[in-house]
């Protein structure tokens, strides 16, 4: 784990877990794997709050843990599931174009919750509705099921893996923490309930509780006294598989961007109906019969020609059209032609730099160095006499696209976190203002609830004079600016990370 | 790489690569050395494309900044502990500082995780007699509760097993004292504490239309 990945890990576990969680999480995913009592020690911190920390990291799919010899239990932190962090809009907002508001709720509620219950997801997003719709309307349970039911038979959610269930009643002392297995069957397989019921508006109590059906008794509180029909088959959502979708989108817009409109829904109908059917990492999509394109290829005649989608090599060019953007905006347009033209004659000396891409010669000379001194190119040597005399040598300037995506991930990774702390140090300068605007604006709120008249609310608005109001506005647009550079710079950072691991896959 | 440490042995000035291959030619000025780190914030050259709005970036957007403060609402949120203040303040007793020490305000499955996660509440116990010293010992109404619950909750939701079964009810009850303890709490203070209001969002909570005024 680069500092950078780190660094950003720590930003985020901070920003939504707070500083404790932060601390334990960020040691673990510095050190690897350890016990328990070790990360008490070298984090410094008490062993309760430790205990706390891992039961909210382990919850929510960021750490876990292993039971080696001799009982001890070791925990171990996935990074890159913590940088997944930063996409949770993304999926949430995926969900809802594809399953609109009811199945947006419910990727919303496994994703703040870690895992939950079918019936706790389906109860929870219920209720949620129901605060949404009209005065005397609630959401009935059958459709939130539904959904969740959709939801998972395409993949998008699937089951945790679930302790073991042992027959035999094991007279020994039990192992310190379960194994938890998961059969590839059943990873989404939507147990068999029978949930009736409405949702639940928070504070109307009477007018609901007739509606209830014997089923589910109305509570309030945690409903642990219930027997839960499917309890301990846990549920989370299935990052891959967004991925996969955010992966297809791409190509398919990238298809739409270079050719025309239709062969653009050929390539889409063609992802889907191997959505499924394929691993999310296979470099090739299962062959299926349609007509020619780029980035598919040949595989067979039966059926009257099967073709394949090579997604290798789709995503090679993504990675690289991001490559030759990120140049151009950095570095300008004759910049990027030159970058462009490495690209095409893979290997190129600096004399022909000038003569191919007709630019002065100081002027390439500059743009090349400058190039390579942020690493988007690199030279390679190949030498004329076997004794390798620089004067002797041919230098000649390459783009390894691998090692430069690779870089421009880390520097995304870089940015990112300092687009956040930039956000954080914005936040925590105006945090008065901000305190006090939202004192008025809940004495606002209450007055308005209670039927105050317009003079009052007059008065009280005027306690923010204007120049407060300009910064406060000030601070809002800066901070929406961050928010949304945050969003695309994460965008790269999934094509990069597609590539990459996409490459990496094959060889 | 190929024009480290040159012509040390010949003599300065000399390098050990054709300077005329990579660019320079004779008598061109060299750029002057850097002799300090590069600014902070060099001055961009272009301007940045601009971010992307509309309708989907601006849901995105505000869906990322709900996301943040909903995730500092849930119990996952874990708080550092208030720092004890100097003195001890009656207002103290009326202000629920969120959950009681050490324990977690959720319920996850216990099942499902390591039992040495499990904070034992035994320990709360010790501590809570040191703090509240001036309060009557909470040993004797302990021991009611205890044998209350017992008979009581006796299909609470099974833990992990223990080695020997005394633990294990102990543990058990010690697990409802966690339940029960925001109840003793309430018992020691001499009023309600529903029905304290602190002040800062009062009236926010009714729906009626209340005919009197509120100062």
């Amino acid at each position: 784990m680069t500092q950078a990945e780190i660094k950003l890990c720590s930003l985020l576990l901070q920003e939504h877990f707070g500083e404790i969680v932060e601390k334990i999480g960020v040691h673990l995913i510095r050190t690897g794997s350890q016990p328990l009592r070790v990360i008490a020690h070298d984090t410094g911190t008490s062993l309760d709050q430790v205990k706390k920390a891992l039961c909210v990291l382990v919850q929510h799919n960021l750490v876990s843990y292993q039971v080696h010899k001799r009982g001890v239990v070791e925990y171990e932190a996935q990074c890159s599931r913590v940088l997944r962090m930063l996409r949770y809009p993304r999926y949430i907002y995926t969900t809802k174009t594809l399953y609109s508001d009811t199945g947006e709720l419910i990727v919303e509620e496994l994703l703040l919750n870690g895992k939950l219950t079918m019936s706790a997801v389906v109860k929870k997003v219920a209720d949620r509705l129901t605060e949404t719709m009209e005065d005397g309307k609630t959401m009935d349970y059958a459709e939130v099921s539904n959904t969740f039911v959709r939801l998972a038979d395409t993949h998008f959610v699937q089951r945790c893996p679930s302790v073991p269930t042992t027959e035999n009643s094991d007279p020994g002392p039990p192992p310190p923490a379960p194994t938890l297995v998961i059969n590839e069957k059943d990873m989404y397989l939507v147990p068999k309930l029978s949930l009736i019921g409405k949702g639940k508006r928070r504070r109307s109590s009477d007018e609901d509780a007739a509606g209830e059906p014997k089923a589910k008794r109305p509570k309030y509180t945690t409903d642990n006294k219930e027997p839960i029909p499917d309890d301990g088959i846990y549920w989370q959502a299935n990052l891959d598989r967004f991925h996969q979708h955010f992966r297809d989108q791409a190509i398919v817009s990238a298809v739409a961007n270079r050719m025309d409109q239709t062969s653009s829904e050929i390539v889409r109908t063609m992802l889907r109906m191997s959505e499924i059917t394929t691993s999310s990492s296979a470099p090739f999509t299962q062959p299926l019969s349609s007509n020619e394109l780029e980035f598919v290829g040949k595989s067979g005649d039966s059926g009257g020609g099967m073709y394949v989608i090579n997604l290798h090599k789709a995503l090679a060019s993504l990675a690289t059209a991001t490559l030759e953007s990120v140049v151009q905006e950095r570095f300008g347009s004759r910049c990027a032609r030159i970058f462009r033209l490495v690209l095409q004659k893979k290997h190129i000396e600096q004399k022909q730099v000038e003569d191919f891409a007709m630019i002065p010669a100081k002027e390439a000379k500059d743009m090349l160095y400058k190039m390579l001194s942020e690493n988007f190119m690199s030279l390679q040597e190949i030498p004329k006499t076997p004794d390798h005399a620089p004067s002797r040598t041919f230098y000649l300037y390459t783009v390894n696209i691998l090692s430069a995506a690779r870089m421009l991930l880390h520097r995304c990774y870089k940015s990112i976190a300092n687009l956040i702390e930039r956000r954080q140090f914005e936040t925590k300068e105006n945090k008065r203002l901000l305190e006090k605007s939202q004192r008025v604006e809940a004495i606002i709120a209450s007055m308005q609830a209670t039927g105050a008249e317009e003079a009052q609310l007059q008065e009280i608005e005027e306690m923010i004079t204007a120049p407060e109001r300009q910064q406060l506005e000030t601070l809002k647009r800066n901070v929406n600016k961050l928010d949304a550079s945050e969003i695309q710079v994460d965008e790269t950072i999934f094509l990069l990370e597609s590539y990459i691991e996409c490459t990496m896959k094959r060889q | 790489m190929a024009s480290r440490g040159g012509g040390r042995g010949r003599g300065r000035g000399q390098l050990t690569f054709n300077v005329e291959a990579v660019g320079i030619g004779k008598g061109d000025a060299l750029p002057p050395p850097t002799l300090q780190p590069s600014p902070l914030f060099p001055p961009l050259e272009f301007r940045p494309v601009p971010l992307p709005s509309g309708e989907e970036g601006e849901y995105v957007l505000a869906l990322k900044q709900e996301l943040r403060g909903a995730m500092r609402q849930l119990p996952y949120f874990i708080r550092p502990a208030v720092p004890k203040r100097d003195v001890e303040r009656y207002s103290d007793k009326y202000q629920m500082s969120g959950p009681i020490d050490n324990a977690i305000d959720w319920n996850p499955d216990w099942r499902r995780l390591p039992r040495e996660l499990k904070i034992r509440v035994r320990k709360l116990q010790k501590e809570r007699i040191t703090i509240l010293l001036p309060k009557r010992p909470p040993k004797t109404t302990e021991d009611k509760e205890e044998t209350i619950q017992k008979l009581e909750k006796k299909e609470e939701e099974v833990t992990s097993e223990e080695d020997e079964e005394k633990e294990e009810e102990e543990e058990k009850e010690e697990e409802e004292e966690e339940e029960y303890d925001e109840e003793e709490h309430e018992e020691e203070t001499d009023y309600i504490m529903s029905y304290f209001d602190n002040g800062e969002d009062f009236g926010g909570d009714s729906d009626d239309n209340m005919d009197e005024a509120i100062y």
